[in-house]
């Protein structure tokens, strides 16, 4: 939001390794041989609530899964905190798609929450009640505490989404992914999620957020990364949100290289 | 009754029986006493034999596949839930070749070839191997995993068949009886067996209850499970095996072929009662073990009777009760739920209806004449396609709430309760109408049957919301409507009803 004040006191300062919350080098991933991204690389700033923008099919939930090794990548590095993911991913609170589970699953708000406690519980010890304590004050946080007792499936969808974001907030993670928190909510969910993304760059937290609505990147984000299978520019939202660089994500996308992978991938099938 | 039923279950499985009766030459006997009297009725001792569990085996059976049951519904739930169902059939189909080739190897090596421990190493090494077969199809090439399945399960059995017709030939092996294990026999288990499927399953409940946790969380959201650094790919591996052991311990009593249904009925009869894993697991385990009891004991009283089948028809029933009756997600509730969101949103079309008639010849502004005034039948007959009917059941309904008063069947008027219910009705409406208007681009004159198609089910929190997005000036107690109300349009009509009414 303060992006004016910004742009002065912080141009690209050359963070060390252990304070930037995100690096990619070269990040390749290819789904049957088929690059999704390609040769992604930046670094994004501590403290920043930064925003990963492109159309359908840009490779943005790719590229958040990518980081947390949930898919493999083809060639490339990712460094967390100046780590391999695997070493500091308890400083990481995921907000995954909503729609990637099925919400007819047998168990309560609360216990969706309490599953971000799981691996601070430990194999084979049961949930206690200073757990549940904490997964009720996330909620609380998300202002849902009312509907922590409702089977998932018959929260609204802006009350799924608020679910998801307390599991990672019951974290008190360091840097947060979420992948489209603000897909298909309610204005009750949206201003509920701004605050708390407010909240969390107030405690100095880190927040890369798949986001669909150019409109309000401006007013969300003080940073933002332009993907469409690269990168096409990131960097501070002021500097970076042009309509130059929107018309080279949204516009033609990369046909020459697309066509290329396509024709080679035919061509191994028909072998 | 019981003969008749008894009478149907034997036609429903009389071709199993006959390959049974093929398959084991002691049973050739009682299969004539099949067609003969038509039914072998128990005397009474049997049934008090069983019942009692006097004997020792009887005892000893119905103990292990009690407990078989009970694992079955515990891991069952977790695989239903995983959507992996299907996997333990294929799993089961795959052990066939693997028995017949563990008789084989045996009887060359000069060990018992029917000992359950030789045939269920077999079972199991070839399940696997199923299993493994699967996945590579899934990986190598792109096909998708139900093709995968289907391949697989179709071509172990075959192989298994084709196995056990080899080895029947051979004049080595007392191969007879190794077909029981395609349909599931509980005659030929001893104590020695019943032990060793009770404690493996015993075992199987231990692993998932430590890691109860862990394997709702593989089951609800697996990406999120990775990101927290579960070891996703072996808590799978972990489930698959639990379902494989239940399965191989499963093939003597309930058979290869419809085991898959001790893994999957209870569960997904146990989702009806409950919006809680823990619950749905528990709900498992008692309809497997009823499942389990129940069925081999009615297969130790009717020894024809493949005990597969039998727990089959058990746990089929309690699925079939649970679907239609279960509370909160069976059948009848969903229905009645149905029935009951209908009655209220006619009762709120006829309050509505009634008070907008009001509304509009300006009946509204003084108490004692809106709570005076008859309405005839008739016009709320043109604002609704409701037939007389319908309409009259309605009104009678709002009577019985005591929400509207009747004249001489034909004119109704609100009264004071009603009249508050109706002005909040409308109310909501007329909210719902106006964000139709304001934020979905919804034309004015077309917004009335919008409104009415969703605005039945808000709740009091939408309301609220509503209220603080559209309301500015809170001095209304009920909104205008935003649109003109049909019922001036029909004006033009009255006069025919009040001349009807005359006549």
């Amino acid at each position: 939001m303060n992006t004016k004040n910004n742009l002065t006191a912080s141009q690209p300062i050359p963070l060390s390794p252990e304070e930037t919350p995100v690096s990619v080098y070269d990040l390749t991933v290819a789904y049957h041989r088929k690059p999704v991204i390609w040769d992604v690389d930046f670094q994004i700033p501590s403290g920043k609530l930064v925003g990963i923008v492109g159309p359908n099919g840009a490779g943005k939930s790719t590229l958040l899964k990518a980081i947390m090794g949930l898919i493999p990548k083809a060639s490339g590095r990712v460094q967390i905190f100046g780590k391999p993911y695997q070493k500091n991913r308890h400083r990481v609170g995921y907000v995954p798609q909503r729609e990637s589970v099925d919400w007819d699953f047998p168990v309560n708000a609360l216990d969706v929450v309490t599953m971000g406690l799981y691996k601070e519980i430990g194999w084979c010890l049961p949930v206690r009640k200073k757990h549940r304590a904490r997964a009720m004050e996330a909620l609380e946080r998300v202002g849902i505490a009312d509907y922590a007792h409702r089977q998932i499936s018959q929260l609204s969808g802006g009350q799924q989404q608020r679910t998801f974001l307390a599991r990672a907030l019951v974290q008190n993670a360091d840097l947060y992914l979420m992948d489209e928190p603000f897909a298909a909510v309610d204005a009750a969910t949206e201003k509920a999620i701004v605050q708390i993304l407010q909240d969390m760059k107030q405690e100095g937290k880190t927040a890369l957020v798949i986001h669909h609505d150019l409109q309000t990147v401006p007013d969300y984000f003080d940073y933002v990364i332009l993907l469409n299978m690269r990168v096409i520019d990131h960097g501070l939202t002021a500097e970076v949100f042009t309509p130059e660089n929107l018309q080279k994500t949204y516009g033609g996308r990369l046909t020459l290289l697309e066509e290329a992978t396509e024709t080679m991938r035919r061509r191994e099938q028909s072998l | 009754m019981r003969p008749f039923v008894l009478v149907l279950l034997f036609a429903m499985f009389c071709p199993e029986c006959m390959i049974f009766a093929a398959g084991d030459h002691g049973e050739v006997q009682s299969q004539s006493s099949i067609t003969d009297r038509s039914i072998a009725i128990p005397e009474w001792n049997d049934w008090k034999r069983v019942f009692l569990l006097e004997d020792y085996n009887t005892r000893i059976v119905i103990f292990g596949t009690t407990l078989l049951g009970m694992a079955a519904g515990m891991i069952g739930s977790f695989a239903l839930l995983r959507k992996r169902a299907l996997m333990g059939d294929a799993l089961s189909h795959a052990t066939l070749p693997g028995i017949a080739m563990a008789f084989l190897i045996a009887t060359s090596l000069g060990i018992d070839g029917k000992s359950l421990p030789v045939l269920l190493a077999g079972a199991a090494v070839s399940g696997l191997l199923g299993v493994a077969t699967i996945l590579l199809i899934r990986n190598l090439t792109r096909l998708k995993e139900d093709a995968a399945l289907g391949i697989v399960l179709s071509v172990f059995f075959g192989a298994g068949i084709a196995l056990l017709g080899i080895v029947q030939q051979m004049k080595t092996g007392h191969a007879a009886g190794l077909e029981s294990f395609i349909y599931g026999k509980t005659a030929s288990m001893v104590a020695s067996d019943a032990w060793l499927i009770g404690c493996a399953g015993l075992s199987c409940m231990l692993i998932s209850l430590l890691m109860y946790k862990e394997l709702t969380l593989l089951c609800f959201d697996e990406g999120f499970a990775v990101s927290r650094g579960f070891p996703v790919v072996l808590l799978d591996m972990t489930l698959m095996g639990l379902v494989v052991v239940v399965t191989i311990i499963g093939l003597q009593a309930v058979g290869l072929i419809l085991m898959i249904s001790l893994l999957v009925i209870p569960p997904a009869a146990a989702r009806f009662w409950t919006e809680k894993i823990v619950n749905m697991t528990v709900v498992a385990i008692i309809l497997g073990a009823l499942s389990g009891m129940i069925g081999s004991a009615m297969s130790a009283i009717f020894p024809n009777l493949p005990s597969g089948a039998m727990i089959v028809l058990v746990a089929t029933a309690m699925f079939l009760f649970s679907m239609v009756f279960g509370v909160p997600r069976g059948i009848l509730i969903r229905k009645l739920r149905r029935h009951q969101l209908n009655m209220k949103v006619n009762r709120q079309h006829l309050l509505r209806g009634l008070y907008e008639f009001l509304e509009t010849r300006g009946l509204l502004n003084e108490k004692q004449i809106s709570e005076s005034t008859f309405i005839p039948l008739s016009t709320l007959l043109q604002m609704r396609s409701w037939s007389p009917m319908k309409l009259h059941k309605i009104v009678k309904r709002a009577q019985q709430d005591q929400l509207v008063v009747t004249l001489q069947d034909d004119q109704l008027r609100l009264t004071k309760a009603g009249l508050l219910e109706a002005a909040r009705i409308v109310h909501e409406h007329r909210l719902w109408e106006l964000y139709l208007i304001t934020y979905a681009d919804v034309a004015p004159s077309k917004v009335d049957q919008d409104a009415d198609a969703i605005e039945h089910v808000l709740g009091p929190e939408v309301i609220a919301e509503l209220e603080s997005l559209l309301v500015q000036q809170s001095s209304e107690r009920v909104l205008q409507s935003p649109h003109a109300i049909e019922i001036q349009q029909q004006e033009p009509n009255s006069p025919r009803s009040s001349s009807r009414r005359s006549t």
